[in-house]
C-alpha cells in the first residue's frame, strides 16, 4: 500500500485524538446513550478530519482516499463503535451523494457546514417495513408547485436526534421498484419532522438512534440531491462508501481487541504459565490475526481500485461480508479467552461483542451483501 | 518576535530502548519522535509568535533520521527547522550539545529561546541554563506561563511552594515544564504543509565548531527491582500501622 510518511504521521495524529478526546469520555456517553457530536465534530473539523476527500471549496481537505481508511481504522480503535459509527455517517454515508451529486446552493447550504462540525446529519433509508430491500421504501415526497410535500415514516437512523438535516430516500413518483425514487436534504427544524421514538439498542448505545416520522414536510423541490428519479442510483452508489468505511474500521476495532487479548492473556496465568503459552489459545488467536489481516489488505485493494476510478462494488460487498462475520467471531473469542472476567459489564468484551455485532446488520446485511454478490457473479437466477 | 524553539528528536518511548554494548550509548533509531516534553515549548513558541507575527524556528541535534520528530513539530506550525546532524558529536555532553545549539541560535537570530525543563531520553535538565550562558542572555526556567511582549518576558517558575513571577528583559531563553499550555494536534494541512517547510542540515564544521566531549558513560546499572510492598493485616489494631506508615512518609 503505498502509504507516505504524511499517511503514517496522519495516522499518529488520529490515534492520540482517539485515545485522549474520546476514550477518556466512553463511559460516561454510554451511561447517557448520547455522545456531544456537534462538540466533537467541531473539533475534529478544525483538524481536518471532516471531508478529508472533499472539494476545498466547499470546506473539504482535497486528501487522498488513503486518508480515509487511516481515518476509519483508527476510529475503530476506540473504546466503543459509537463514534466511528458517528463520524462515518457523517463523512461517508450522508454527504458523499451531496458531494457528488448536489448543487452548489446545497453544497453551500449544508456540506460546508457539516464539514466545519457546525452540523450533524443522518443518512435516511430504512423503514419499518422495508430495510436492505431498498426498493420496498414507501416514504412519499409529492410535489406541490416548488415543493415536496414528504409524508412517511423512517427507523433506525443514526444521529438523528442530535441531526441538523438529513438525507431522505423517498419516492417522488409511482413508478414502482427501484425507480422514481430522489434523495432530498430535509432540515430537521422543519414543521412535521419528528423524532417520534430515540430506539434502546443492544450496543452501540452511546450512539442515538431514532425512528423518524414525516407528516406533511415541506421543503424546496431544490433540496432535491441530483436528479430526481436518480435517488436509488445515487443511493445504491453511496451505499458503496459506507460499506468501505464499515471494514476499514472493522480491521482498526479487530486488531486493538487482539492487541488488548494479547496483553491480557499473556499475564494471566492458567496451570502455571500464561494463558497465551497455551497452544490452543495462542493458535486460535494467530487464527484470527491472520484472517484481520487478509481483511485489511483486502480493504486495500479496494480503496485502490477505488483510487484508480473503478467501481469498488464487489470490494466493498465481500469486504462488509467480511468484515460482519469477522468482528463478529473475534468479539466472541476475545470474550471467551477472558474467561469469566470477559463476561463483566466491566471488561471491555462485553461492550466490544454488543457493539460489534451490528456490524453483520447495519449498512446492509450479511444476507443482502451475499445477494449483491450472488448477482454480480451470476449465481442467482 | 523571532521565537527559536530547542526540540529534539528521540526514540519512540512505548518502544523498548537499546544501548550499544562497548559504548553504552542509545540506539537511534532512524524513526524517532518529537520528545514530548518539546510539543509544550512548540506550542508556547508558537502562541508567542503568532501573536505577534513573529516566526518560529526549530533548532536541533542529533541524529536526523527521516526527520519524523521534527516534522511532527513543523506540522504543529513552526516556520523552519535547523538540525545538526554530526557523527562526532556522538555520545555529547551537555555542555557540547549546548554549544551546538547556542552557535545555530546566534546565526539564527532571536529575541527569545524556549526549551523544554529536560529531555525525556536524556534528563540532564541543564543544556537551557547553558545555552542561556553561552547566549550571555537571561536565564528563566521551569516555566509554567509565559507572557511577553514591549522587549520583556515575564513567567511563573515552578517552586515548592507555588510560583515565582520572574521577569527579564528580552532576548532571554526560557524552560518550560509539560502543561505551560496544552500542545495543539497537527492538522491535516499542517501535516501536508510540512513536508514542504526548510530544513536545514548542518554539520560541525559547517559551524566552526570542534566538539570537546569530556563525559563519558562508564557502566550502566538496570534500575533496581521495586521492593514488595507491606501487607498490614487487619486484626483490630491495624490502623495503629497504617499511621505510623503515613506519618513515617510524612503525609500526615
Amino acid at each position: 500500500m503505498p502509504f507516505t510518511e504524511e499517511h503514517h504521521h496522519f495516522r499518529r495524529v488520529v490515534r492520540e485524538f482517539v485515545e485522549r478526546e474520546i476514550n477518556p469520555h466512553v463511559d460516561d456517553w454510554e451511561a447517557k446513550g448520547m455522545m456531544p457530536l456537534h462538540d466533537l465534530f467541531a473539533r475534529m473539523a478544525q483538524l481536518g478530519f471532516l471531508g478529508l476527500e472533499y472539494d476545498p471549496a466547499y470546506g473539504g481537505q482535497g486528501a487522498d482516499h488513503l486518508f480515509t481508511v487511516i481515518l476509519a481504522e483508527e476510529f475503530g480503535r476506540a473504546d466503543h463503535g459509537s463514534i466511528g459509527m458517528a463520524l462515518g455517517v457523517q463523512v461517508d454515508m450522508a454527504t458523499p451523494a451531496l458531494h457528488r451529486f448536489g448543487s452548489d446552493e446545497l453544497k453551500r447550504r449544508f456540506l460546508a457546514p457539516t464539514l466545519r462540525g457546525e452540523m450533524v446529519c443522518s443518512i435516511a433509508v430504512t423503514e419499518p417495513d422495508a430495510g436492505s430491500d431498498v426498493a420496498a421504501i414507501r416514504t412519499r415526497a409529492v410535489r406541490d408547485g416548488d415543493e415536496w410535500v414528504i409524508n412517511g415514516s423512517k427507523t433506525f437512523i443514526t444521529n438523528s436526534l442530535q441531526a441538523d438535516w438529513i438525507c431522505l430516500l423517498a419516492r417522488t413518483s409511482d413508478e414502482g421498484g427501484y425507480r422514481g425514487m430522489s434523495q432530498i436534504i430535509v432540515p430537521t427544524d422543519v414543521p412535521g419532522f419528528e423524532v417520534s421514538k430515540k430506539l434502546d439498542k443492544l450496543g452501540m448505545r452511546a450512539s442515538d438512534t431514532g425512528l423518524l416520522t414525516f407528516t406533511d414536510v415541506r421543503v424546496p423541490v431544490a433540496n432535491t440531491i441530483g436528479e430526481i428519479g436518480r435517488g436509488f442510483q445515487q443511493q445504491m452508489a453511496q451505499f458503496v462508501l459506507e460499506r468501505m468505511w464499515a471494514a476499514y474500521g472493522a480491521v482498526g476495532a479487530c486488531e486493538r481487541a487482539l492487541e488488548r487479548t494479547r496483553e491480557y492473556l499473556g499475564q494471566r496465568v492458567v496451570f502455571g504459565r500464561p494463558l497465551l503459552g497455551h497452544e490452543y489459545v495462542s493458535y486460535r488467536l494467530a487464527e484470527l490475526v491472520a484472517q484481520v489481516d487478509l481483511l485489511k489488505h483486502y480493504n486495500y485493494a479496494a480503496a485502490e481500485a477505488y483510487m484508480r476510478g473503478e467501481d469498488p462494488t464487489r470490494f466493498a460487498t465481500i469486504a462488509k461480508l467480511t468484515a460482519g462475520r469477522l468482528t463478529r467471531e473475534v468479539a466472541d473469542w476475545v470474550l471467551q479467552f477472558h474467561g469469566g472476567t470477559g463476561y463483566l459489564e466491566e471488561t471491555w468484551t462485553a461492550r466490544f461483542l454488543r457493539d460489534q455485532r451490528l456490524g453483520s446488520i447495519g449498512g446492509g446485511s450479511d444476507e443482502t451483501m451475499l445477494q449483491v454478490l450472488a448477482r454480480m457473479d451470476g449465481f442467482w437466477v | 518576535m523571532q521565537v527559536v524553539v530547542c526540540a529534539k528528536q528521540i526514540p519512540d518511548p512505548a518502544t523498548p530502548y537499546e544501548l550499544e554494548p562497548d559504548t553504552h550509548l542509545l540506539v537511534r533509531p532512524t524513526e524517532q519522535i518529537l520528545d514530548d516534553t518539546d510539543r509544550y515549548g512548540v506550542e508556547m513558541g508558537l502562541q508567542l509568535a503568532q501573536a505577534s507575527e513573529g516566526t518560529v524556528t526549530l533548532v536541533s541535534m542529533g541524529p536526523a533520521g527521516n526527520m519524523q520528530g521534527i516534522r511532527q513539530a513543523l506540522a504543529m506550525g513552526a516556520d523552519k527547522a535547523v538540525i545538526v546532524d554530526d557523527p562526532s558529536l556522538r555520545g555529547s555532553d551537555a555542555l557540547t550539545t549546548a554549544r551546538v545549539l547556542a552557535e545555530v541560535i546566534k546565526r539564527e537570530g532571536f529575541d527569545l529561546v524556549i526549551a523544554g525543563t529536560e529531555s525525556t531520553d536524556g534528563y540532564s535538565g541543564v543544556v537551557p541554563q547553558m545555552v542561556a550562558e553561552l547566549l550571555g542572555v537571561p536565564a528563566l526556567t521551569y516555566a509554567t506561563a509565559v507572557t511577553a511582549g514591549d522587549g520583556s518576558v515575564t513567567i511563573h517558575r515552578q517552586t515548592a511552594a507555588g510560583y515565582d513571577i520572574v521577569e527579564a528583559d528580552l532576548p532571554a531563553v526560557v524552560s518550560v515544564t509539560a502543561g505551560v499550555v496544552e500542545p495543539r494536534y497537527p492538522t491535516f494541512k499542517g501535516i501536508m504543509e510540512a513536508k514542504k517547510k526548510p530544513v536545514e542540515t548542518l554539520s560541525v564544521s559547517d559551524l566552526g565548531l570542534e566538539p570537546d566531549i569530556r563525559q563519558k558513560v562508564v557502566s550502566v546499572e538496570p534500575a533496581p527491582e521495586r521492593q514488595a510492598g507491606e501487607i498490614v493485616e487487619d486484626d483490630g489494631e491495624a490502623y495503629l500501622r497504617i499511621v505510623e506508615l503515613l506519618e513515617k512518609v510524612k503525609v500526615i
